[in-house]
């Protein structure tokens, strides 16, 4: 049984998770997003992962060839297809942001706090 | 009826990718009108699968992909009662939302409407599947339709909403494909029933409770639950009024939905452990329920205030889901869906205010309601709503749900979130349709904006069309209240949802239909119980009366008071910060801190 895949994994979750809240720059953080989504295709392929054994290709191999498993490599495609629409989307709405505000600080793009009525205490 | 199952996913599905493809010919009405028509259909088709699946689950597999010899191959929909009904509840408001929007966004074309119409697809097949990844995919689904939908409008604001919604949220996605990753590890299964075959082969150990907790927090976060509520007050208090509606009447409650869905069919493992989970569960629906209540009262935008509501009723879903009892899932979902109804009325109300006066901020509208009888009607039926006024359904879920936890600090959580949440909302009638109140008080430093108008033309009154979905909404949510039997027949479905031996025999017996074991129904609410309801109707009003005048209030006390309050209030303001860093670091602690607590509670 070998560990260090699943190490690699949860560092890599750990480590785009902090890079997520120390974030000073929205691009950062997007990027920072994908290498926490890197970890979920490092835990899916380690789970399916056997020693000495072939790619799941069943063409003219005897019945009980020991073989990768196949649908962890299925919902790692799964899972590309979803990141790359996040991350195509939350681009996207950056650049949108950036027209309007002129930065990409997350601590200066705070929904509702940036404009609207000064407030007084009763 | 088999052949019903799959089409509340693929006829919005198909309809959207149509609309799509017709969008340079498309007149604006002809989308409405498809957006509407397929709503309705669907919500008529989950109405026939959620009677026919009374007597017992539904299973539909893809392709004929039939389980073998016990083994699930393909991938399949189960349907019962509670998913049914909540796909159903989502059509609906997804109704609502497209007739309230008959008169909206004049330049949006039908972009809009496919992505609507895909957002409802993602969450009926989310209610339905019977596939824990098929359930990341449609989680996935939705949360990308629904970034899109809050930042449509393209202001500074709503984008911004839009970005802490989306990366908190697919955080909380990515954590939970680790959990099925983890828990496939185990089992070699992503079928719900066969995880849950899988994993009682084996004794309970710590991969099992770290897959529990991370398919937990993905769905947790999406239900919008203390320390991971923050992105919702954010993202509802900007996205355009129908989008609102959706999010807030069901997108949330099918979080706390999952949760239990995977609980009570592929988890049986942590069975001997139940009464400490429930504990947790309970414990952090209070935290939830209290923190989104006091939030509430101190808003003043009005689209915000409804949020932290939402947040606060949605802790009081989980108190009763909690329970881990029939009674208490029963209540639970009653109140769940009453919820929905009303919450969607409201935001309506308010997105009526936004376009007939162009603004939501509660003490900029002051007495600027005046003209508009009908939508003074629906926020102030709508207030009572949210303090459990008895004919609305939440009074029936509430004492089914007190009943079942028989404790009165469970009750006394209960009748602070309702005093709370619905004395907000009756104030802001108040102030914006009578006038009540000085000009010159101001909610605390609660933070506001000025909104853009949704739509052209629309001055002055408000139409009929935009009228009347959210007095429907409020209709029905009366109706549930009414319903003589609705705890027997809640009842009934919630054993059916809690009867996880019943649920994997029918999925993995080949399709065949196995007759759920009826359990016993929870006995019909006495006079008694139905109106204590009255009790936080009652300290609702006099809240709003209070917050209203409170300059009548003696100086001195009232400096007493609010000295008292003042560090505790602006303490929880400030930790609505905004920013998403933040938010991500107690999203990090809080499953740090949740995992604590069921690594204690699982020993």
């Amino acid at each position: 049984m070998i560990q260090l895949p699943y190490w690699i994994a949860a560092w890599l979750l750990l480590m785009g998770l902090y890079g997520m809240v120390t974030s000073r720059n929205w691009l950062h953080m997007v990027i920072c997003l994908t290498v926490v989504q890197s970890s979920t295709y490092m835990v899916l392929l380690s789970v399916g992962y056997r020693t000495d054994a072939g790619p799941p290709i069943f063409n003219e191999v005897p019945v009980g060839t020991p073989a990768v498993d196949p649908v962890v490599q299925t919902l790692c495609l799964t899972d590309i297809v979803v990141g790359a629409t996040t991350t195509a989307l939350l681009l996207a709405i950056a650049v949108q942001v950036f027209r309007q505000r002129g930065t990409l600080d997350p601590a200066a793009l705070r929904p509702m706090r940036n404009s609207g009525p000064q407030q007084q205490q009763e | 009826m088999d052949a019903l199952i799959p089409l509340p996913v693929t006829i919005p599905l198909l309809i959207a990718a149509a609309l799509l493809a017709a969008n340079p010919w498309l007149n604006r009405r002809v989308a409405d009108s498809a957006g509407l028509v397929t709503s309705l259909a669907v919500a008529v088709i989950c109405g026939l699968l959620c009677a026919a699946s009374r007597q017992g689950l539904l299973v539909y597999w893809f392709g004929g992909w039939r389980p073998r010899a016990g083994i699930a191959l393909g991938i399949d929909f189960a349907v019962d009662p509670f998913g049914a009904g909540l796909a159903g509840l989502a059509a609906v408001l997804m109704a609502a939302a497209f007739l309230f929007a008959w008169h909206y966004f004049d330049s949006i074309g039908t972009l809009f409407h496919c992505l609507m119409l895909v957002f409802l697809g993602a969450m009926c097949g989310f209610c339905l599947t019977g596939d824990l990844f098929n359930m990341f995919v449609f989680f996935e689904l939705m949360g990308a339709t629904a970034y899109a939908l809050t930042g449509y409008k393209t202001e500074a604001s709503a984008l911004e909403g839009a970005l802490n919604f989306a990366v908190i949220n697919t955080v909380g996605a990515y954590l939970m494909l680790w959990g099925v990753a983890l828990v496939y590890a185990r089992t070699g299964a992503l079928n719900l029933a066969q995880i849950d075959r899988g994993l009682q082969a084996h004794s309970l150990d710590g991969l099992v409770i770290v897959g529990f907790l991370l398919i937990c927090l993905g769905f947790l976060i999406k239900g919008a639950i203390v320390p991971f509520h923050f992105w919702l007050a954010d993202a509802h208090a900007v996205a355009p009024t129908p989008v609102c509606v959706l999010f807030s009447g069901v997108m949330v409650l099918l979080g706390v939905f999952g949760v239990f869905r995977v609980y009570w069919s592929a988890f049986g493992v942590l069975n001997a452990h139940a009464e400490q989970l429930g504990l947790v569960f309970v414990g952090l629906g209070t935290v939830t329920a209290c923190t989104g209540a006091v939030m509430c009262f101190l808003q003043r935008h009005l689209k915000r205030l409804l949020a932290f509501s939402t947040i606060s009723h949605m802790g009081i879903v989980l108190m009763g889901m909690g329970l881990l009892s029939i009674e208490g899932t029963a209540g639970a979902a009653i109140y769940g869906v009453s919820h929905g109804l009303i919450k969607g009325g409201l935001f309506l109300a308010a997105g009526l205010l936004l376009n007939t006066l162009g603004d939501v901020d509660e003490t900029a509208l002051r007495w600027r309601g005046r003209g508009m009888p009908m939508t003074g009607l629906l926020m102030t039926l709508g207030g009572l709503g949210l303090a459990d006024c008895p004919p609305f359904g939440l009074s029936t879920g509430k004492a089914l749900m007190e009943r079942a936890a028989d404790a009165s600090w469970f009750s006394a959580v209960m009748l602070f979130a309702s005093i709370l949440t619905g004395g907000a909302v009756l104030r802001a009638a108040g102030r914006i349709f009578l006038g009540a109140g000085p000009a010159d008080t101001q909610e605390r430093a609660a933070p506001s904006e000025r909104e853009t108008r949704e739509t052209e033309g629309v001055r002055g009154h408000a139409p009929w069309v935009m009228l009347s979905p959210g007095l429907i909404l409020v209709a029905l949510a009366v109706l549930i209240g009414l319903w003589p039997q609705a705890v027997e027949t809640v009842g009934a479905a919630a054993g059916n949802f809690l009867d996880r031996k019943g649920y994997v025999a029918a999925v993995l017996n080949d399709g065949s239909r196995v007759s759920i074991q009826q359990a016993q129904s929870p006995r019909p609410l006495s006079s008694g119980e139905q109106a204590r309801g009255f009790l936080s109707v009652v300290g609702a009003c006099l809240l709003a009366c209070a917050a209203l005048f409170r300059h009548r209030v003696p100086r001195g006390v009232r400096k007493q008071l609010l000295a008292a309050m003042r560090p505790l209030l602006n303490g929880l303001e400030s930790l609505h910060s905004g920013n998403i860093c933040d938010y991500l670091a107690w999203l990090t602690c809080g499953a740090a801190l949740l995992g604590a607590l069921l690594a204690i509670a699982l020993r």
